[in-house]
């Protein structure tokens, strides 16, 4: 038997690498799912089965165990699958974050009861439960943060000054007392907790808890994509070392697989808003400050949604750049049916995607699909970035620092550096925003004071509406 | 299964080249939906956490394991069905 859930183990590892891998590319990464999808299946049944692979059926418990983890997959899996049915696609990233969490929550269990039961043999074993154990839990609590954060349950961002001295500190200590944790361990082969071992133990939870929290509540606006994908890299590095510690092959594979291509894609996403992933972690973001000078000549000027429609509709080429306002309103259908009607005028309508533009990278592109707007007209940075100069009207929906120029031209401004959509050369830019506030990152927009820039305020949805409505009344 | 330090040494090491090697070539489109699917194979924590579960001892080893189960489960069956939304609207595409 033992050998037979070896081998579902290891196929399971094999099903998870090709389907990771058929995932990059988009004409075989539904299928790469479904591969992925029967490896967990077929891993989650063999793991109820007794054997020295898995648990040995010995002990007054183990039926009840049994039948509660039988409950547990039923309930936890139905509960999921239906929330993320039901949730719009727009809110997805935060779900994504959720279910990241729940992941890294049942490594910090597994670590528990391991450590509860003084389960290691070694030092090593004690050393991955308890690293697996802090790097779960954070996960855990940093994720759930970042979830309320997109959600818009957490509105506050945590900027004091000291916050980095007090996480290095509460770091500190949780390593502190992991390293005593392991340190202590009863070697004898009886296995034995005492009494003050296990409230350490949960004092240790307690402060990796903290940790999370701490990590992830002054990171805010266009930094989240970044820390939930660090979350996600850090909860498959906890699940492999659990891996470890069970002696379960498969979690120890698919776990740093995770961990690894995690980091991976934490640090494009980091790279695309050329930002460091310690200063993302480790420094202030916006929220004043660190502006520099921010004052910005000129004002902005109004238009409406009928002069917009005509301007589009008379122009050779039109640029569409998406932003999360667009993902907030749910405009993408009406934004594709403004780009119909554009087309059948004949005007050349395209679609520029910033990488870190919306919550996630490829979160505009993930939206644009779902309203039907085909591959061809979709460009990313390096490839629209040319074209904007002979552009007669950029149309900007929700989008903000990723066509700031200040991004170019000041080096004092927390943005600078960052590449960005050159909107600003355009002939004609038309942003459509809810309102005169800055970004998300709170530095105001000198794109928005340009000459050429006339602002459509109003929901992305509605306004977008009132234009397709304008263009039909022509 | 006991696994010896070295053994799992290796593992990790060909595991953590297998998971940059896969995702290195990744077009942007595919950044989130491929967050997602990486989200849920992670789930794989959940055959651990019926592991754990199942030599558990005390009510409170049972109650963290239940809960871990119920996590880990959660993690699976969400990140599958959010990822396999994802992709959805790229094969619509695809099929064109």
């Amino acid at each position: 038997m033992s050998t037979f859930i070896q081998l579902t183990y290891f196929v399971a590892a094999v099903l998870f690498i090709l389907g990771l891998k058929a995932m990059s590319s988009p004409t075989t990464a539904r299928k790469g799912m479904v591969w992925a999808g029967i490896g967990m299946i077929a891993a989650t049944i063999v793991a109820f089965i007794p054997s020295t692979a898995t648990y040995a059926w010995q002990g007054d418990h183990v039926a009840t165990n049994i039948g509660l983890a039988a409950a547990a997959v039923v309930i936890g899996s139905i509960i999921a699958w239906g929330l993320a049915k039901k949730v719009e696609m727009t809110d997805m990233p935060q779900m994504v974050a959720l279910y990241n969490g729940l992941g890294g929550g049942a490594a910090a269990c597994i670590a528990a009861i391991a450590l509860l039961q003084g389960h290691a043999a070694n030092y090593v074993q004690q050393s991955m439960a308890v690293l697996g154990a802090l790097i779960g839990a954070v996960a855990l609590s940093g994720s759930l943060i970042a979830w309320g954060k997109l959600d818009g349950k957490i509105k506050k961002s945590w900027q004091f000054s000291w916050i980095q001295l007090v996480n290095g500190l509460i770091f500190l200590g949780a390593l502190a007392l992991g390293a005593y944790l392991t340190s202590t361990i009863d070697l004898s082969g009886t296995h034995a907790v005492g009494q003050d071992t296990i409230t350490l133990i949960v004092v240790f939870f307690a402060i990796a808890l903290l940790f999370g929290v701490t990590l992830a509540m002054p990171i805010g606006g266009a930094d989240m994509p970044v820390i939930i994908s660090l979350f996600n890299a850090l909860t498959g590095l906890a699940v492999g070392l659990e891996g470890f510690v069970l002696g379960n092959p498969a979690m120890m594979i698919a776990g740093i697989v995770v961990g690894s291509a995690g980091t991976l894609l934490t640090k494009l996403m980091a790279d695309a808003m050329n930002r460091k992933i310690s200063a993302i972690l480790f420094k202030k973001f916006g929220g004043g400050g660190a502006g520099g000078d921010d004052s910005v000549e000129g004002s902005m000027k109004e238009t409406d949604a009928n002069d917009t429609a005509i301007n589009m509709a008379y122009a050779d080429r039109v640029i569409v750049v998406p932003g999360y306002g667009m993902a907030v309103a749910q405009a993408q259908h009406k934004v594709w049916e403004l780009t119909e009607l554009l087309m059948d005028r004949d005007v050349d309508v395209r679609f520029a995607i910033h990488p870190v533009a919306g919550r996630m990278p490829g979160h505009m592109n993930v939206l644009l699909a779902e309203a039907g707007v085909p591959y061809d007209i979709i460009e990313d940075l390096e490839d629209i970035n040319p074209e904007f100069a002979t552009t007669d009207v950029v149309l900007v929906i929700g989008a903000n620092d990723v066509v700031n120029p200040v991004a170019r031209t000041n080096p004092d401004s927390p943005i600078y550096g960052m590449p960005i959509l050159d909107a600003d050369k355009a002939k004609n830019v038309v942003v459509v925003k809810r309102g005169k506030g800055a970004g998300f990152s709170g530095i105001e927009n000198h794109l928005f004071y340009a000459d050429n820039t006339r602002m459509l305020y109003g929901d992305a949805q509605k306004a977008i509406g009132e234009v397709i409505a304008g263009l039909k009344a022509l | 299964m006991v696994i010896e330090g070295f053994t799992a040494l290796y593992i990790f090491m060909l595991a953590a080249v297998a998971g940059y090697e896969v995702i290195s070539k990744v077009p942007v489109i595919l950044h989130t939906p491929l967050m997602s699917g990486s989200n849920f194979v992670h789930g794989i924590v959940v055959v651990g956490a019926i592991i754990a579960l199942a030599g558990a001892h005390t009510l409170a080893e049972q109650i963290i394991g239940f809960v871990g189960v119920f996590m880990a489960a959660g993690n699976a069956a969400g990140g599958y069905v959010a990822t396999d939304r994802m992709l959805e609207m790229f094969k619509s595409k695809d099929s064109k």
